[in-house]
């Protein structure tokens, strides 16, 4: 029964929502707008488990005196800090917890992070695109036309460099896009389906 | 002697790398060149998106980045904003990004309030953030106000008076989504486009643009702003050159820089090929 009740539920709302979708109904739209707050309820409540865990796990490393345990001690207390702060202070313009912990520190280091990512795409530039074969050669002309029709001069250096752009964007691009984006789709249905006939279990667990 | 050289050329320190791009971007600081941007079709779509409303309409606008995208799309909600109000239409804001909250909010108070003057619950909302993704994006279809029974300052939604008579998203004219992942344009396109009926622009950090290209070529994305370059031919649409604008010059050197790196790369490589050989 502890395998079968989460099942049957999942399969009985799981059919709902598929069904749902085909019948815009106001009193099936009322049970699905319903089914919906709750789902908002579960997936807010993954904050408090995922907060929980934090503190749970680098608490435990920070009592133990285990690997790295001041950098843990450092993440629980800044976590601890933001936290109360936004809670008692609250989060709006002029509040301590955004004008001095978020815009003043996490924005500036969140927005270096980031900015880095240009310094190790140059470098990944660099050596990636070596024409060793005929489609690394595709691959290599196609990135020095994008990056070239993506910056103000590009009119100047070829006046069809644009329109080059935008067909490399709209034509080979789209294409190999779309054939992604259907194959996850056709993926994402399958495992749903899966999901929802009970076939594929993982979610429930080793238990 | 020549080997050797050619040989650590080939696999160059990245640090070089990192000091020549350094540079790159940084010699904007000091010497500004003013490059203007050229305006490609896909911005321009989402410019004439605006300026076809009809006047005084309600834009849903939803912000959903976190601040390591800030300074690539902050830029493009300002432009977007600007010309949303200087049309004379009315921006409702939110986001369903956690760390964005505070971050949109003070640009919202930036544009609207400080810049424009316009008047909070009447000109301009902001709804703040809700958790809850996808969900939350097909509840507004059923609900705005089981979505956002309160705005970001805790005010039911019911008491501003833009959002009296708003039910879901047909009372609005068109959707703005600025986004830098998930959940953004893809799923925007994937639960609410087709299914509410709604126009959807959108404006996005460069590297989800080739994603989103085959959604506008689709019709299914009515416009589309590509990250920095984006925002400066919007602010160009509009007259307002600012940051993007700003931005260009240090753009243009450093993808310069990269492609004199690939082509450095393989001059040499094709040397030592050849040499080998």
């Amino acid at each position: 029964m502890k395998r079968e009740i989460p099942i049957l539920i999942t399969l009985i709302f799981g059919v709902f929502m598929i069904i749902q979708f085909f019948i815009p109904h106001p009193s099936i739209n009322r049970i699905a707008g319903t089914l919906q707050e709750w789902a908002i309820v579960v997936i807010s409540f993954s904050y408090v488990l995922g907060s929980a865990n934090i503190l749970r796990i680098n608490g435990e490393i920070v009592y133990r005196r285990g690997p790295d345990w001041p950098y843990k001690l450092a993440l629980v207390l800044a976590f601890l800090l933001m936290v109360s702060t936004g809670l008692f202070g609250g989060i709006q313009e002029g509040s301590f917890a955004n004008d001095k912990l978020f815009k003043h520190i996490y924005v500036p280091m969140a927005s270096t992070m980031y900015a880095s990512l240009a310094f190790f795409i140059a470098s990944a530039a660099f050596r990636a695109f070596r024409i060793r074969t005929w489609q690394a050669a595709v691959l290599a002309i196609s990135a020095v036309l994008v990056m070239l029709g993506r910056i103000p001069i590009a009119q100047d250096i070829w006046s069809e460099l644009p329109d080059v752009v935008e067909w490399i964007m709209n034509v080979p691009n789209a294409v190999a896009q779309r054939g992604i984006l259907i194959g996850a789709a056709l993926g994402a249905i399958a495992t749903g389906l899966k999901v929802i006939l009970g076939i594929e279990r993982s979610y429930l667990g080793n238990e | 002697m020549a080997r050797s050289i050619l040989d650590k050329l080939e696999s160059l320190d990245r640090r070089w790398i990192f000091l020549a791009i350094g540079l790159a971007v940084a010699f904007p600081i000091f010497i500004r060149f003013g490059l203007e941007p050229n305006v490609s079709p896909p911005v321009k779509a989402f410019y004439d998106t605006i300026e076809k409303l009809p006047p005084h309409s309600r834009v849903l606008c939803s912000f959903d980045f976190d601040p390591g995208a800030k300074a690539e799309l902050l830029p493009m909600c300002v432009a977007v904003l600007r010309h949303i109000i200087e049309k004379g239409h009315k921006p409702v804001i939110f986001t369903l990004w956690s760390l964005a909250p505070s971050m949109v909010e003070e640009q919202c108070n930036a544009v609207c309030k400080r810049e424009y003057g316009l008047k909070y619950g009447v000109d301009y909302v902001y709804l703040g953030f809700k958790e809850g993704r996808e969900a939350v994006m097909v509840s507004m279809g059923r609900s705005m106000r089981d979505a956002f029974p309160n705005d970001f300052y805790g005010t039911p939604i019911a008491e501003l008076p833009l959002m009296s008579d708003v039910e879901n998203y047909s009372s609005f004219a068109v959707l703005v989504n600025i986004s830098s992942g998930y959940p953004g344009t893809k799923e925007y396109v994937q639960y609410v486009e087709a299914r509410f009926d709604i126009p959807l622009i959108s404006g996005a950090s460069a590297v989800s643009v080739p994603e989103y290209a085959a959604y506008y070529q689709s019709g299914q994305l009515e416009g589309l702003l590509t990250g920095m370059t984006g925002a400066a031919e919007y602010e160009k649409l509009i007259r307002r050159p600012d940051f993007g604008h700003i931005a260009m010059d240090g753009q243009t050197i450093g993808h310069l820089v990269i492609i004199a790196f690939i082509l450095f790369g393989n001059l040499i490589y094709i040397i030592n090929r050849r040499r080998k050989a």
